[in-house]
């Protein structure tokens, strides 16, 4: 198991210097000079010659990779030009607010989605089973930005029942916090809810048509008992694991979903930055995203190894 | 030669592959709907001068925020813009996004995917490579970096959109022909010297495509959303012109007096993508060799 961790360990280095390598790059797809349009509305040449050299742009690009990669290895993410914070500061600010959301969403997407993907196999082909289908579709393809204004309409604006914006951390009012977050957190786990119910739905049928069911059956245990404790538990493995990958859904989602109810997380931050021109900031973002979205997916598949022997050789 | 086989009767005539898949997709009603919006969405884009009743940009003082009414059936924006014009117009913007984003992926991603599965070992190596790294970043921070660095437009939407959706193809492709390759039939053509490209044009891509259908019919989907997901953020199309998620976006601030205005947009975005999906869907099932009928 320790030699299978290491080789998966060793197979990430790759994609990890590819992924940098592409962060890097996008700093090269600005139009003009990237000392310019770095230092926005400063037009003095000493700002801007200053900048040339903080960021080595004088450099050969592939010595400022290094440059750069090297800071990164250290956890220097470079300097908010706008905020004039370390990246890395504002990211460690930021970044435990929409994990919170995160995983609310994904709570409510496991708590909406495993069931109803159950109900729909096991009821195959019954009313139950289109209506699952229904909403999973709906689920599915719904932009959760537009999803987020009606709900605002709907709970803030017409009934009043929750804040439209802002936020509150759990540790400060756990009560408030809730009200914050629970609406956005229902809006980014309807999408996940719905490739959920999806998943568990087909791997709930082929379990359900398997040999091991059609034994338990045989030996005339109830059907609670058959779904429950003999498909259900086989079937959630796979379902469990690409949960985990639907991560990277939920970090894009948040984007927009902070965006609407004004909180204050990691994507609102890449896109205030985005309008600032706060180029080492959108660069810090997406690069600790990925790494993020690579540890998880990495998780998953120690876990699905973990959890099914057969992969283990 | 095939005299023979043109004189019989239409019923004993083999089936093809496309045919049948045809035929299936013909009998699932969800899917079907799929394709009769999508055309009708495509109808609409071509000829939005035409239906749209007024002009999309013309602002009017004297019907700001108006209800919708007999006059302007979806309303009117803050500028007293018709909100039904808007999303007719609006059509062209999220269409083409998906169109042109999806082709640039395909057009892409397709061929290099062919070149990992059939080509030498290095690219596979390096195409491989690229791709785990590229699908290592969420879809959409990917493609807001990238439209971020090149300058918000609906062009560069449609780029960003389309690089980011390109491994998906290389993917789906690389992974088609490896399995398509140790088939007889291509082994038969490299036995009688056809040159790698040839085989891989002639041989392998023709039965890589129905998965490809699926795979472009579900990528417009996303590429849709992607497009309007830009667009509420400022990152798309521009103002003046329509594109429902920037008429999203101007939404969320009328909320309380407007509400109509958020309505429309998102009521068509959600619709297309539907239609897209239930599409994508039949397609998979159509063309899958383990469904019966």
């Amino acid at each position: 198991m320790l030699a299978l961790v290491a080789r998966r360990l060793m197979q990430l280095v790759p994609t990890i210097i590819i992924v940098s390598m592409m962060i890097f790059g996008l700093q090269q797809l600005l139009p003009g000079d990237p000392a310019t349009i770095m230092a926005g509305e400063e037009r003095d040449p000493e700002v801007i010659e200053q900048i040339r050299k903080q960021y080595r742009l004088d450099q050969p690009i592939p010595l400022q990779y290094v440059y750069w990669i090297k800071g990164v290895v250290k956890g220097d993410l470079g300097e908010s030009m706008r905020l004039k914070e370390p990246v890395s500061r504002l990211v460690a600010q930021k970044l435990p607010v929409t994990l919170q959301l995160a995983a609310m969403a994904m709570l409510i997407a496991i708590l909406i989605g495993v069931p109803a993907g159950i109900v729909s196999a096991v009821k195959k082909d019954t009313p139950w089973d289109y209506i699952v289908n229904v909403i999973s579709l709906w689920g599915i393809s719904t932009p959760n930005f537009w999803l987020g204004i009606l709900m605002i309409f709907l709970f803030s604006v017409h009934l009043g029942w929750l804040p439209a914006s802002g936020y509150v951390s759990p540790f400060e009012n756990p009560w408030q916090s809730l009200k914050t977050t629970i609406m956005p957190a229902f809006v980014l786990g309807n999408s996940i809810a719905g490739v959920l119910m999806r998943h568990t739905r087909a791997a709930m049928l082929q379990a359900l048509s398997s040999d091991y069911v059609r034994t338990a059956r045989a030996k005339g245990l109830g059907e609670t008992r058959v779904i429950l404790a003999h498909a259900m538990r086989n079937a959630l493995t796979p379902v469990i694991t690409l949960g985990a990958l639907e991560f990277g859904t939920l970090l894009s989602g948040a984007v927009l979903t902070e965006q609407i109810f004004t909180i204050p997380g990691f994507g609102k931050l890449i896109v205030d930055a985005v309008f600032n021109r706060d180029y080492a900031v959108v660069q810090g973002v997406v690069l600790v995203t990925s790494a993020t979205y690579i540890l998880l997916n990495l998780l998953a598949d120690l876990g699905y190894i973990l959890v099914n022997p057969r992969l283990r050789t | 030669m095939s005299a023979g086989v043109s004189t019989l009767p239409a019923a004993s005539r083999p089936e093809t592959p496309m045919q049948r898949a045809w035929r299936r997709l013909k009998a699932r009603k969800a899917a079907m709907f799929g394709l009769v919006v999508i055309l009708a969405l495509v109808l609409i884009a071509i000829f939005a001068p035409l239906i749209a009743p007024f002009d999309p940009t013309r602002q009017s003082w004297a019907a700001v925020r108006k209800a919708p009414s007999a006059l302007h059936w979806f309303g009117t924006d803050e500028v007293g813009r018709d909100l039904l014009s808007r999303v007719i117009f609006g059509t062209r913007a999220s269409l083409a996004a998906g169109v042109v984003s999806v082709g640039i992926a395909v057009a892409l991603g397709v061929p290099l995917g062919l070149l990992a599965g059939y080509g030498p070992r290095w690219a596979d190596t390096v195409l491989s490579r690229i791709t785990d790294a590229m699908l290592a970043s969420p879809f959409l921070i990917l493609a807001i970096a990238l439209a971020a660095f090149l300058g918000p437009s609906l062009t560069n939407a449609m780029i960003a959109i389309g690089v980011t959706a390109t491994p998906i193809f290389i993917r789906l492709t690389r992974g088609q022909v490896m399995t398509v390759k140790v088939e007889d039939y291509v082994e038969s053509a490299r036995a009688v010297g056809n040159p790698r490209w040839r085989i891989a044009v002639k041989h392998i891509l023709p039965n890589v495509m129905p998965q490809l259908l699926v795979q472009i019919t579900l990528t417009i989907a996303m590429a849709v959303i992607a497009e309007a997901s830009l667009s509420f953020l400022g990152l798309g199309q521009q103002p003046p012109a329509p594109s429902w998620g920037s008429m999203l976006n101007s939404a969320q601030r009328f909320l309380t007096n407007a509400p109509w205005m958020a309505i429309w947009p998102g009521l068509a975005i959600f619709v297309t993508v539907l239609s897209f999906n239930l599409l994508g869907d039949g397609l998979r099932d159509a063309f899958d060799p383990r469904e019966r009928g």
